[in-house]
Formats: structure tokens, sequence, C-alpha cells
């Protein structure tokens, strides 16, 4: 285990847009009242337990890892979504920046 | 260059779990259960309108009115709401007072609780398995590392957030801040005094 807590200010709230965007779909779901807060927190540190097992977790790109499969899990519990569906639009959205040219906005191909 | 034509004849292809994101994104929307509008601006607010300096301005006032102090101590949940800090990770706050006796830190061991209204978001080290598990475990260690030492007379508390109650400590006013104004006070407060992992900056 590494035993030193590095200290370094400032840093960015968000190291990667994906984490901010993660972070606002689940906070704008739980204000429309699709979950409680309790809940997702307790959901959430199962994930981190989980993840942690194997290896020390550092806060950084794998604690929005563990919430962006938080937050996956939740969504197919709910009925909200599910493994086929999401997999079918990552699809998508990949074909959509392979084939759109760069500096274009990139749109989903309509269905 | 970072927009080369030859390396990217296609728009950069974001990470993997940025695919799943938009996904999710895509599904939701489609639903109607999340306005893309509303999600910029969550992020717009946790970026630049949230942080501690919410809480800095809490502890000055703290420290310069007895009355809110006390008021704070009793209730802090309708106290800073009342300055309007309020919603989100900030449903139940508790303020706990660091003395001479007693130093207190923060931690969230479940996951990553933390005062959202009065901090915004935590720092990657908060939520690190090393400080969660380590911050009460061996908390004096820890505070080192953060280049705080204390007197081995006082003794040191540490609180562990949960998704029903967050903490906020306030540090002790630093020497040498007699007679400064609300304002002036509220620069010498750190984020990491109010987690309890660092000291007010001492006036220069």
């Amino acid at each position: 285990m590494n035993d030193c807590i590095t200290y370094a200010a400032p840093e960015p709230v968000f190291a990667e847009p994906w984490h901010a965007q993660v972070f606002a779909v689940t906070v704008a779901l739980n204000e429309a009242g699709r979950f409680d807060w309790p809940d997702w927190a307790e959901r959430f540190s199962k994930t981190l337990k989980r993840h942690g097992l194997s290896r020390e977790l550092d806060g950084g790109e794998d604690y929005f890892t563990a919430w962006l499969e938080t937050l996956e899990a939740l969504l197919i519990e709910l009925g909200e979504a599910s493994p086929d569906r999401i997999s079918a639009l990552r699809n998508a959205w990949e074909e959509a920046y392979l084939t759109t040219s760069h500096g274009k906005p990139v749109r989903l191909r309509q269905e | 260059m970072p927009h080369d034509d030859h390396d990217h004849p296609h728009a950069l292809l974001p990470p993997e779990p940025a695919l799943r994101v938009k996904a999710l994104e895509t599904i939701l929307t489609r639903k109607g259960l999340i306005d893309p509008a509303a999600l910029d601006e969550i992020i717009d607010t946790y970026q630049n309108k949230i942080g501690p300096q919410n809480g800095a301005h809490v502890v000055a006032k703290a420290w310069s009115d007895p009355a809110f102090k006390a008021a704070l101590l009793e209730d802090a949940t309708s106290v800073v709401a009342e300055l309007g800090y309020y919603g989100r990770q900030g449903e139940h706050l508790v303020v706990v007072e660091n003395t001479p006796e007693q130093h207190n830190m923060v931690v969230c061991t479940l996951c990553s609780c933390y005062p959202w209204p009065l901090l915004g978001i935590p720092p990657g080290w908060y939520k690190s398995d090393a400080y969660r598990a380590r911050a009460v475990r061996e908390p004096r260690k820890v505070l080192a590392e953060f280049s705080v030492t204390l007197p081995e007379t006082t003794t040191v508390r540490v609180w562990d957030s949960t998704a029903e109650i967050r903490y906020l400590i306030l540090p002790m006013r630093p020497a040498g801040s007699e007679g400064m104004s609300e304002d002036e006070l509220a620069v010498l407060v750190t984020r990491d005094s109010m987690i309890g992992t660092g000291l007010p900056k001492v006036p220069a």
C-alpha cells in the first residue's frame, strides 16, 4: 500500500469532460427524484469497495469509472436502460466520431 | 499541432467511458428524463460557482460574530441555508469547532460524502483509498503528511461523513488576525482547514 498521500493544489474540479458529464447526469436524475442520494451513496460505496479489493484506488479516473459503473447498473435496475441499448448507442456514438470531419459538430446519425 | 488534419482526419474519438456516458445521456434525453441544458448548468455551478469560498465566508463570519458562531454550532444546516448555502449534499450539516484541546478532521470511509454547497467537489485525495483508510487509523501521520503538526496535548477526533450527515470544521482563528474584517479573514480560510487536514493561513 502506498502510504504517501500526495497533495497537489490547485486542481481542476473535473479532470476529464466525461467526469463532469457523468456527475451531472447523476445529479440531474437525483434532482428529478429518480433515486435518493443515500441510496446512490450506498450503491456507489459498494462499487468502490469491490474495485478497491484488487488495487488501491487513487480517487481520480478510477473514482469516476466506479461512478459510471454504478450509474449504469442503477439505470438498468430501474428499467430506464438496458445493456443492449447502452452498447448500441455507444457504438453509434463511436461511429459518429469516426465519420465526422475534424472540427465539425459530432451528431448521432438518425436511427 | 493540436489540430493537425493529418493526424485527425475525423473528430477525435473520446475515451471508452466517455462513449458510454454519451450513450446514457442519449437514452435519458430521449426519454425526457434529463435535459442537456440542465446538465451544462449543473457542471457550470460546480465548476465555477460552488467552492471553498462559500465555507470560508461562513468561517470568517463565525470568527467575527459570536452570536452567529453559537447558532452555527447549534444548528449549522439552517444557519448556512440563510446565507444561501444549501442543496445537494448539504442537507444535514454539522459544524465542529477546533480548540487547543481538540483538533477535528473529516473523512468519508464509505465513499466521498462532502459538504458540496460549502466546499464544492472534493479533491482527489479525499476520495482516495489511502486517505479514506488511513484518516481513521493513523490521523496524526496523515496530518503530518499535510504538514500539520499539533501539540502532544491536543487530541485528534475524526468525523466520518455519511450520506445523511456532512461535517465542516471551524478552525481556530489564527493569531495576528485581530481587527481584521470578515472579508480579510475569509482569505485566510483554506479548503483544507475546513476539512481538518490544514490550518488557516497566518496573516503576513
